[in-house]
């Protein structure tokens, strides 16, 4: 760019960024607006990248950049990166996919607000205090972000344990290291400016984010995963507060705000505090129990697919309760398939999604409307739970914890007051279930022992497809 | 200085409340997609990478910041994509599959 050019585009630049910016906020707004409906979400999807395009190409135009090439060279490599990812991951490993854009989130934040610390220690800019301390914010939550992320993307992808791990006194060492950080972080926001703390201060935070999700148990990633992303648009936020910059201010809030709704909903659906989901270490401990007997010799009845088959197919009613069981065994299109045949024979099906079934907030619904089951028929808790005493047959596949009734009444469980789905007041439960181990909270599960319950032992996609082939056999 | 944080304070607190507006009315069924969708919109932090990439200072602060326009970049470009494949799933019967 010549001088003359240079400085004209200097004149309006500030104002063209700052309307492209506005521009940008308001179509993620109305963005994510759209995603109340699944007949408006998609376009709702495409304001928010057309907002994310817009406010790129006008950043562009700042009169800070002298060279567009490492611009281009890293988007070119993250672009590359993004959209292998998106168009090669499975549906079943969305979880894993979220955690991990989540961290990216949260690191690029980290990153840029340690750029500006770098600047400060360098003498090129001047920092005043309040500017320090979102620096400071900005670093703690963005890597904190990003390395929490990736612990909880190496437990989905189960490359480490998906238990809790704990170890004896965790809370206390945890503590001290939390608030030493803190200590620290407001030792630098006061000092001046301090490279080899700095670093410190960064790599503490990367420490507090294993630290923070180590304890947390595979069944409790769907708040875990929740909370990333509240961490990671509140970490864009404070970026926006170092730069001054409203967007980065405004997208980050939404994002934070939704996070937020998100972590709420997943605590209530398990009625169990943040508190109590992030320092509870539920699920660290599995209690043994019998082959098929329960701990005080109750025994449960199996049944086979023939014999199940016949239940489903002259049933009136069926409701499907999958769970990350289904997942798990990649089973979403056997049950789409075991459904057609039945509504083919004028059975009506349903099914009952538990708001924390599988591993993040929505996980069954992606997986069943991967499958293409029509989305009218996945019908919330609220609205299904009257449903089941009029339900002929109840489909368990997969979902242990979330069904068990002992929540309802046995203030002894640790899961007492949870609300479930009350499958057990169907006409018949048939549950899917690989062996008699305990569900992830390892408690035994009443319905296994019900009257009304049958057992369908074995891998859940096999169980389906032989289900298939009986009622297409049998009838 | 002090007014510029203020400012910027009313902005971060009323985005919360439209935030939580906007995302309440979302259903249950759109949880994932809400999530990667409103993570990819928290990629705007590549805004601010951008502009540290730009400006060509230090080798270690161009570094840093082409690490953090990647980051942003897959955050962003991996984020809206997944979302969109995501959703074209949603079909209520009849509504053509595919």
């Amino acid at each position: 760019m010549n001088d003359v050019a240079r400085s004209g585009a200097l004149a309006f630049a500030p104002l063209i960024i700052e309307i492209a910016y506005l521009v940008a906020a308001v179509l993620f707004i109305i963005g994510l607006k759209r995603l109340s409906s699944p007949a408006t979400a998609r376009s709702g999807n495409v304001m928010g990248a057309t907002g994310m395009l817009v406010a790129v190409l006008a950043t562009l135009l700042h009169w800070d950049i002298v060279s567009w090439w490492w611009i281009v060279a890293g988007i070119a490599i993250g672009g590359t990166i993004g959209v292998v990812m998106a168009r090669t991951v499975k549906m079943t490993g969305m979880p894993q996919m979220v955690a991990l854009l989540n961290g990216f989130g949260g690191g690029a934040s980290a990153l840029v607000a340690g750029d500006e610390y770098i600047r400060f220690a360098a003498g090129s800019i001047d920092a005043p205090m309040n500017v320090q301390a979102t620096i400071m914010l900005s670093v703690l939550i963005g890597a904190l972000t990003f390395s929490g992320s990736l612990v909880a993307f190496g437990k989905l992808q189960e490359l480490i344990t998906g238990r809790a791990v704990t170890y004896p006194g965790q809370k206390v060492v945890n503590g001290l290291i939390f608030g030493g950080t803190f200590l620290l972080a407001a030792y630098l926001v006061a000092a001046d400016a301090n490279m080899p703390l700095y670093l410190t201060l960064s790599v503490a935070a990367l420490v507090i984010g294993v630290l923070f999700v180590m304890p947390i148990g595979g069944a409790d990633m769907p708040v875990v995963i929740s909370l990333l992303n509240s961490f990671s648009g509140i970490a864009a936020s404070m970026t926006g507060f170092v730069l001054g910059n409203n967007v980065l201010i405004i997208a980050g809030a939404l994002v934070g705000a939704s996070g937020i709704i998100l972590t709420k909903i997943m605590c209530d659906a398990m009625n169990r505090s943040l508190t109590n989901v992030l320092f509870g270490a539920f699920g660290s401990n599995v209690t043994a129990i019998g082959d098929t007997a329960g701990a005080d010799g109750r025994s449960v009845r199996d049944i086979t697919a023939e014999d199940a088959s016949i239940l489903l197919a002259y049933a009136r009613s069926v409701v499907f309760v999958p769970g990350y069981g289904m997942a798990v065994s990649q089973a979403q299109h056997q049950v789409r398939e075991l459904a057609d045949l039945l509504q083919s024979r004028g059975v009506e099906v349903k099914y009952a999604i538990h708001p924390v079934a599988g591993r993040m907030p929505g996980h069954m619904n992606v997986l069943l409307a991967e499958a293409n089951v029509s989305y009218d028929q996945l019908i919330e808790m609220e609205q299904i739970n009257p449903e089941f005493d009029r339900t002929d047959v109840a489909v368990v596949i997969g979902a242990n914890d979330v069904v068990n009734p002992a929540a309802r009444h046995d203030t002894a469980s640790p899961i007492y007051g949870m609300p479930i789905l009350d499958v057990d007041r169907a006409k018949t439960a048939i549950v899917m279930k690989r062996s008699m181990n305990p569900g992830f909270a390892g408690i035994e599960n009443e319905l296994f022992f019900a009257d009304n319950t049958r057992m369908l032992f074995g891998d859940a996609k096999k169980s389906l497809t032989a289900l298939v082939q009986h009622v297409k056999a049998g009838v | 200085m002090a007014e510029g944080l203020l400012l910027s304070l009313y902005i971060f607190v009323l985005a919360i409340f439209v935030g939580f507006e906007v995302i309440t009315k979302v259903p249950q069924m759109l949880h994932t997609p809400l999530m990667s969708g409103s993570n990819a919109i928290s990629g705007i932090t590549i805004v601010g990478a951008v502009v540290v990439a730009g400006r060509v200072e230090s080798s270690l602060s161009t570094g840093l910041a082409v690490v953090a326009v990647a980051f942003a970049t897959i955050n962003v470009v991996g984020g809206f994509l997944v979302t969109d494949r995501m959703l074209q799933m949603f079909k209520r019967r009849g509504e053509d599959a595919k």
